[in-house]
């Protein structure tokens, strides 16, 4: 038994996003038609050109049916998948399997999430079920988060003022770029001093430490990559899928020390290793990471091999992932500042790929670094919680490999 | 030779000082403080934790024939509360266990009824006194748990005070009553059943001492329990005991503990009495009752872990009113903007006992993994059930890391979370207790306390957290 990628075998040739925020306004079947008639209007195709959907939600709907009624299908195959954060990033990768399997010549990937219809604060209907004796005690998401950034400046000697700074600097980072992107929640760049001052939420979590809760929806629309040129002159070719789900042992097992994710480091080597990727820092144009909460982002710096370990705290304050860092990272703002409706997120920053590869981005905000040459960007998906979660990484490029 | 073979008494963390209920309701000041039951403690988490003290040695737990809970604020009516503390205990299946609830005199009910029992008797007193704002009872009030094993019956354990005599009598008298549900309770005008008390608790202690042949001056120790504070000093003066014999009631540090008072102030008595002592324990309330005792060589041997006067000592420092009110749910606070908290399920806390009340996890047979919750497969070796029980409540843990979560449900914000890894193997993440934010800190020790995590539907979540260990708290063995 092996895992095969299908590198270069399918194509990304139309994509849709609607704004992330609070859509007060539009319900779940409002965004979703949005997103998916951008996404056929990109690839210059009709719904009826679509051969089968994979619809992500978390909470927003149960089965093919949520897609279906709001666009009106005539009969298609509809498969609703789930897999807490990376619901999106699921519905991709299994579209993009469908096609690379020759079941289906054109495939969609949709997600959607409406959170805001809720009236909570923070993610809602998102716990993870427990044994039902309600045993686990309950712990909100940006608790469960929290809980990285003692055990990281523990390990590797930091002062809980260097920790807050460094954390601090992530969320004005996605702030800065995502006060560049119209499609973003917050569009506004933040001061750290008022970041670092604001309310905490959890451990030594402000709010400008929490990812933005919100409504929205993102598709895109996948073929073989033999057809991608009879729809689009710019494809966006896969270059790697890879999902875990972990054994969950990190709150049971006294090895796990809290300042990595396993799941994202197995995920990551298995993508690097189907894209055939060996320095992800300097081959990667950029990369979309699941930075739910700051202290995710620092982890995951060194957890996707884009720092060494006990390092990216240095790489952060000396802006290695700036908009013009060494690597870019969540040049759209991020789940900080573009806001997280659960299962849109992996298709957003598969959207931020998709322009940024494309030449698209607004100038304010383009990362340098495809000018430059370069042809990769990675987004990667999280969902659970330090201990206990799913990791998905994707590679995708705008150039076949020779 | 039957009597006393084995007692403990818990203290809740938290206390009220007088003087800050005068300052906020602007009443002539108080002094001293009270115990409060911490904001996820109630009757039946306290006697769990009273009764874990008094079962902590010597093997007794296999010897318990009958468990009687007595309290006079039950967590459920109808539903039985001694099972939830049988099944923390994890006592074995064929064992009684029954509430004595509703009167503060359940407590003497349930003391003498186990006494009098031919089979080892676990008899645990729990109570929490609650008055209105500003009250008497309120300031005058404790909470607090005492729980004794009564036996020496052919099961080996040794008595640490035989039972020499008990007597009771029973009055019919209006001076202290609550309809159910009812928020406290009212009395008559004090002075009216003084006389009456007396005179019936005289009527008690001499029969006992009579059945005993002892007299009056030679009670070492007299214990006079009871919420008719006037009744319980006149009946110290005319017992006839000799000054120094009389004991102190704790009612400036830990209040009046109602139902469990006799128990708490016996415990008090025990630990510190010495050997071949006798003490007298009165007890008032629709009547009297006395128990008189001796304790034996076997008590300096046999005391409890955690002494009463030690648990006063460790007492945190005294709460805001505010904080008290709002946990006696007298002032309502605005909830977090969050989901509300779901109440245990039926089926699946049934299936799952042995975990959620016993706190019993499982350790891999072939290679030795600890898993908190118990699993079928181990998350080391992924051996398919090949695990034994594991029974986790005295293992001590370190704190790996650790969060505040401001967000979540609780009765108490903020909510205090950590990871805790155990000594001998074994991590789970859980709240912290009777602590500040200072006490969440990597590295620090904690114990594990039976608590009620959460009231949600009407049900009660009972469920294991952590405290911090603290000074004079260090690793005592427990059997």
């Amino acid at each position: 038994m092996s895992s095969h990628g299908i590198r270069d075998r399918v194509a990304i040739v139309g994509m849709g996003c609607t704004p992330f925020g609070e859509h007060w306004n539009r319900s779940a079947d409002d965004l979703l038609v949005d997103a998916v008639g951008e996404a056929v209007t990109s690839a210059g195709v009709t719904l009826d050109d679509i051969d089968a959907f994979w619809f992500g939600t978390q909470a927003s709907g149960v089965s093919g049916l949520t897609l279906s009624r709001a666009l009106h299908l005539p009969n298609k195959p509809v498969t609703r998948v789930e897999n807490m954060c990376a619901t999106g990033s699921e519905a991709l990768r299994n579209a993009c399997y469908a096609v690379a399997s020759g079941a289906y010549d054109v495939a969609m990937a949709v997600g959607v999430e409406k959170l805001k219809d809720s009236g909570m604060s923070g993610l809602s209907g998102t716990a993870i079920p427990g044994a039902g004796d309600d045993s686990r005690g309950e712990i909100t998401a940006p608790a469960n988060f929290s809980l990285l950034a003692p055990a990281y400046a523990a390990k590797y000697g930091l002062s809980d003022e260097e920790i807050k700074d460094v954390i601090t600097r992530i969320a004005w980072k996605n702030h800065v770029n995502g006060a560049r992107n119209p499609r973003a929640q917050f569009r506004k760049e933040v001061p750290q001093e008022r970041i670092r001052s604001a309310p905490i939420v959890a451990g030594m979590l402000g709010v400008f430490d929490c990812s933005g809760v919100s409504d929205g929806s993102a598709a895109a629309i996948v073929v073989r990559a033999e057809d991608a040129h009879k729809y689009t002159d710019r494809p966006i070719f896969v270059k790697a899928l890879s999902f875990v789900a972990g054994p969950a042992d990190g709150l049971i097992d006294p090895e796990y020390d809290f300042t990595t994710f396993p799941e994202v480091v197995a995920s990551a080597q298995e993508a690097y290793r189907q894209a055939g990727i060996t320095d992800p820092r300097t081959e990667l144009a950029l990369a979309e990471v699941h930075d739910c909460f700051t202290p995710t982002e620092l982890v995951l710096m060194e957890d996707l091999g884009f720092a060494e370990r006990g390092q990216a705290w240095k790489d952060v304050a000396g802006g290695a992932f700036d908009l013009d860092g060494a690597l870019p990272v969540n040049p759209d703002g991020g789940l900080k500042a573009f806001g997280h409706p659960i299962g849109a997120s992996g298709l957003r920053m598969m959207f931020e790929a998709w322009l940024q590869l494309r030449g698209e981005a607004p100038p304010e905000r383009t990362v340098k670094s495809v000018a430059e040459g370069r042809s990769l960007a990675l987004t990667h998906n999280l969902g659970g919680g330090p201990g206990e979660c799913v990791s998905f990484v994707s590679v995708v490029g705008s150039q076949l490999t020779e | 030779m039957a009597g006393l073979i084995a007692y403990g008494a818990y203290v809740p963390y938290h206390r009220l000082a007088r003087a800050d209920v005068a300052a906020t309701l602007g009443t002539p000041a108080g002094r001293g403080t009270r115990a409060v039951a911490g904001y996820d403690e109630d009757t039946t988490s306290m006697a769990v934790e009273a009764a874990r003290l008094a079962l902590a040695r010597d093997c007794l737990r296999p010897r318990i024939g009958q468990l009687f809970l007595a309290t006079a604020a039950p967590a459920y009516l109808d539903k039985t509360n001694a099972t939830a503390v049988h099944a923390a205990l994890r006592l074995d299946e064929h064992v009684l266990a029954a509430d004595m609830a509703g009167s503060v005199r359940s407590g003497l009910g349930a003391l003498v009824s186990a006494a009098r029992s031919p089979v080892p008797t676990l008899t645990v007193l729990a109570d929490l006194r609650t008055g209105l704002p500003g009250g008497a009872d309120e300031a005058a009030g404790g909470d607090g748990a005492a729980a004794f094993v009564f036996g020496g019956h052919r099961n080996g354990a040794p008595v640490i005070a035989e039972l020499l005599a008990h007597d009771t009598v029973s009055d019919e008298i209006l001076d202290r009553w609550r309809l159910p549900g009812a928020p406290a309770s009212r009395v008559w005008e004090e002075r009216f059943a003084e006389e009456i008390y007396v005179s019936l608790a005289d009527k008690a202690l001499a029969a006992a001492l009579d059945q005993a042949g002892v007299k009056r001056e030679a009670i070492d120790h007299l214990v006079v329990s009871g919420l008719h504070t006037r009744a319980c000093t006149a009946v110290r003066r005319a017992a006839g005991a000799r000054p120094e014999a009389v004991t102190p009631d704790l009612s400036g540090t830990i209040g009046n503990a109602g139902t469990a008072q006799p128990g708490l102030l016996l415990a008090d008595v025990l630990d510190r009495a010495a050997p071949g002592e006798i003490i007298a324990l009165v007890v008032l309330g629709d009547g009297a009752g006395v128990l008189l005792l001796r304790t034996t060589d076997a008590l300096p041997a046999h005391r409890s872990a955690r002494p009463v006067a030690a648990q006063i000592a460790a007492g945190g420092a005294p709460m805001p009113y505010a904080t008290y009110l709002s946990w006696r749910g007298l002032l309502d606070r605005e909830p977090p903007r969050r989901p509300d908290p779901e109440p245990p399920y039926a089926p699946p806390a049934h299936r799952r006992t042995s975990w959620k009340y016993g706190f019993v996890a499982s350790r891999c047979e072939k290679c030795g993994t600890r898993h908190l919750p118990p699993d079928r497969v181990c998350t080391s070796c992924r051996s398919v059930d090949a695990m034994t029980d594991e029974p986790m409540e005295h293992v001590r843990a370190t704190v790996a890391t650790f969060t505040v979560d401001r967000l979540a449900h609780t009765p108490s914000p903020p909510m205090l979370v950590v990871v805790v890894d155990y000594d001998g193997g074994g991590r789970f993440r859980c709240q912290l207790t009777d602590a500040t934010e200072a006490d969440a800190v990597i590295g620090a020790r904690v114990e594990m306390t039976f608590r009620r995590t959460v009231t949600a539907a009407g049900v009660h979540n009972y469920f294991w957290k952590a405290r911090p260990l603290r000074t004079g708290e260090t690793e005592e063995t427990r059997g």
